[in-house]
């Protein structure tokens, strides 16, 4: 039955879009009725807890003015539609079409968005507050908030002192894992053994076992460390494992023909990784590097598990007095706020690599 | 005595020989091109004059001295012998400048000014003195070759190695780097060419040697190769150059 435009001899008829834009309008006045509903309900009971009817209205309107929003795109989208129909042109029938889906989409997808905050609001304020108070009990969070920011120093400087020893030892291991020939071999083989076996390794567990490992074996020097240097000390083996692999990949990622070119000149292996394959792997590294640090930055909360007082422990001490976990929430969003920008920092970094690769540059 | 006396050297990859008792000797001044259909190992020869790759058997001296097999300083030899590759293979991260003084000052110990001026006499030589601050990407394949000659000759080799020097550029700008070769050889430079462009082979080179089946099979003056060949496969090649239009 149906022709395709080739049988008919005509161009293919216009598209119009029409049941995709009745289902965005339907949505839209849907989510419109639900962010109604959820305001008068939460809100009611906000302000029945006390909380100013300012706030509560704050929180409000921009969900309702976003319906509005959504609402204006659904009714848009079905009136291109309806547009499209009546055209007395092919092109402009085709054009209204577009501008219809457009719409459609665009409602379809705020209508979602809208969803989830609205499904996030009544978990919050489900069986009285519960996850609320749980959570975010700003009272517990205020008072509590001097002893957390001075124990997350405890984890700054533990990230700091290990990154630090990551970049040069990770450096060091890869470089034994690229050694060439023959009297290579036996560091090539250490390197290996020892990448093996602290990527294979938990890092709770490696913490673990050196925490309250060595400090049992009497060693002079290595069992009277404190814990923030033991906790040093294992996420530098764990990260240096993970580290001289990225390191790797950018060692060999430079090409073998520049290898031969410095070679030729007279250079050693060792002069050539200075002055040629370290500079050009340390440029195609920098993002899966900086991925590296905003890991271990999260991985210091694991050095509770040896009793360091870092944010973590800190905040798990309030959570057991108080019955009540909102100084944690305080710990997570330290850590979200201190990795946020370093991701996007990493998103640009390796955006600006693909502009360079694509630009045709080294 | 030769410069280079290359003794019936034998090169393997896996199992294709390459290379099979191939000889060859250079004499100080002396300019050869190698030709021959690709795949016939003129590059394998090159570096393993240089010793990039390993020779299997034979025995390669420079003066006289034994440089293919065990306790040769390979760094030190490599500091006589330049190559200049198909590819330039500048240092991408290094400014031209810095690409010529590297090395004769990490390694001849030459101070920064002494290692500038003599990279600015040369570049200026080839036409680059402008160039000196750019780095490679920012230059046409022809000028990064002629930085790439530049780069080779700041270690004042003994023997120049160039490898197809000219295969990668557009037609326009073959000129101007054989131009280049063209001054060395008349300022008495040892080199050894690997070279599709049978033209200036005939023109710059002292003698002329037609690589087949691992080894030189027909050797002579650019005139007697190019003129009068004798052997049927040295015929064969030429002929097949002219019908591609090639010579
Ligand atoms: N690293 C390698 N491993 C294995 N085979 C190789 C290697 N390098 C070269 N070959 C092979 O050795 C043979 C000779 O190569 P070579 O590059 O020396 O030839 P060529 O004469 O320089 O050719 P062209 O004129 O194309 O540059 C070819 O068959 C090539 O495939
Ligand atoms: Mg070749």
């Amino acid at each position: 039955m149906a022709m395709t435009a080739a049988e008919t001899g005509g161009p293919t008829p216009a598209r119009l879009h029409r049941a995709r834009s009745v289902l965005a309008l339907l949505a839209a006045l849907g989510m419109g009725g639900l962010t109604a509903l959820t305001a008068w309900r939460i809100g009611g009971y906000a302000m029945a807890q006390g909380i100013a009817p300012v706030l509560v209205a704050l929180a409000a309107l921009p969900l309702l003015a976003a319906c509005v929003f959504v609402a204006r795109l659904g009714v848009l989208a079905v009136l291109f539609s309806r547009a499209g129909k009546k055209a007395a042109e092919i092109h402009e029938a085709r054009e209204f079409g577009a501008r219809a889906s457009l719409r459609a989409w665009n409602a379809l997808a705020w209508s979602s968005a809208l969803a989830i905050l609205l499904g996030l609001a009544w978990l919050l304020a489900l069986n009285d507050a519960a996850v609320s108070r749980t959570f975010f009990d700003l009272g517990l969070i205020r008072r509590s908030a001097g002893a957390i920011l001075s124990a997350f120093t405890v984890n700054i400087a533990i990230f700091v002192l290990s990154f630090g020893l990551i970049l040069v030892w990770a450096l060091v291991v890869a470089i034994a894992r690229t050694l060439p020939g023959e009297a290579g071999r036996p560091l090539r083989v250490m390197a290996t053994a020892y990448c093996d076996l602290f990527r294979g390794l938990p890092a709770v567990i490696t913490l673990y076992l050196i925490g309250f490992g060595l400090p049992l074996t009497n060693l002079p020097v290595l069992s009277s460390l404190s814990s923030t240097a033991y906790a040093v000390i294992a996420l530098t083996l764990t990260y240096g494992a993970y580290t001289s692999e990225v390191y790797r990949a950018g060692i060999e990622s430079v090409h073998h023909s520049l290898v031969s070119a410095a070679r030729s000149l007279g250079f050693s292996h060792a002069m050539t990784l200075r002055h040629v394959v370290i500079p050009l792997a340390l440029r195609t590294i920098a993002p899966p590097l900086m991925n590296d640090c905003i890991s271990l930055q999260k991985d210091t909360a694991l050095v509770s598990v040896i009793g360091t007082i870092d944010a973590f422990n800190q905040s798990k001490i309030i959570a057991a007095n108080d019955f009540n976990l909102s100084a944690v929430t305080t710990v997570a969003i330290l850590f979200v706020a201190l990795t946020i920008p370093q991701a996007r920092l990493v998103d640009r970094l390796t955006r600006d690599m693909a502009g360079r690769r694509a630009a045709g540059g080294a | 005595m030769a410069l280079l006396e290359i003794d019936r050297i034998t090169k393997r990859y896996g199992a294709l020989e390459v290379l099979s008792g191939l000889s060859l000797q250079v004499d100080e001044h002396e300019v050869v091109c190698l030709i021959g259909p690709s795949g016939c190992g003129k590059s394998s020869l090159l570096r393993c004059i240089n010793r990039l790759e390993d020779t299997d058997s034979g025995e390669i001296r420079v003066h006289g001295e034994r440089i293919t097999g065990k306790g040769v300083d390979l760094d030190r030899l490599r500091r006589e012998i330049g190559i200049v590759f198909q590819a330039y293979n500048l240092f991408p991260h290094m400014t031209v400048l810095r690409n010529a003084t590297l090395a004769p000052m990490a390694l001849l110990g030459q101070r920064r000014d002494e290692a500038e001026a003599r990279a600015m006499t040369l570049l200026k030589r080839v036409g680059l003195a402008h160039k000196a601050a750019e780095h490679p990407d920012r230059l046409s394949g022809g000028q990064q070759q002629r930085v790439a000659i530049v780069r080779a000759l700041m270690m004042n080799p003994k023997l120049l190695l160039l490898d197809e020097i000219t295969s990668a550029l557009d037609p326009e700008l073959v000129a101007e780097v054989l131009d280049i070769v063209r001054t060395l050889a008349a300022d008495g430079m040892t080199m050894i060419l690997a070279t599709h462009e049978m033209g200036f082979a005939r023109e710059v080179s002292d003698r002329v040697c037609f690589l087949w089946q691992g080894q030189v099979h027909e050797e002579g003056t650019p005139d007697a190769i190019f003129g009068d060949p004798q052997k049927e496969k040295t015929r064969a090649f030429l002929r097949d150059l002219v019908k591609a239009g090639r010579l």
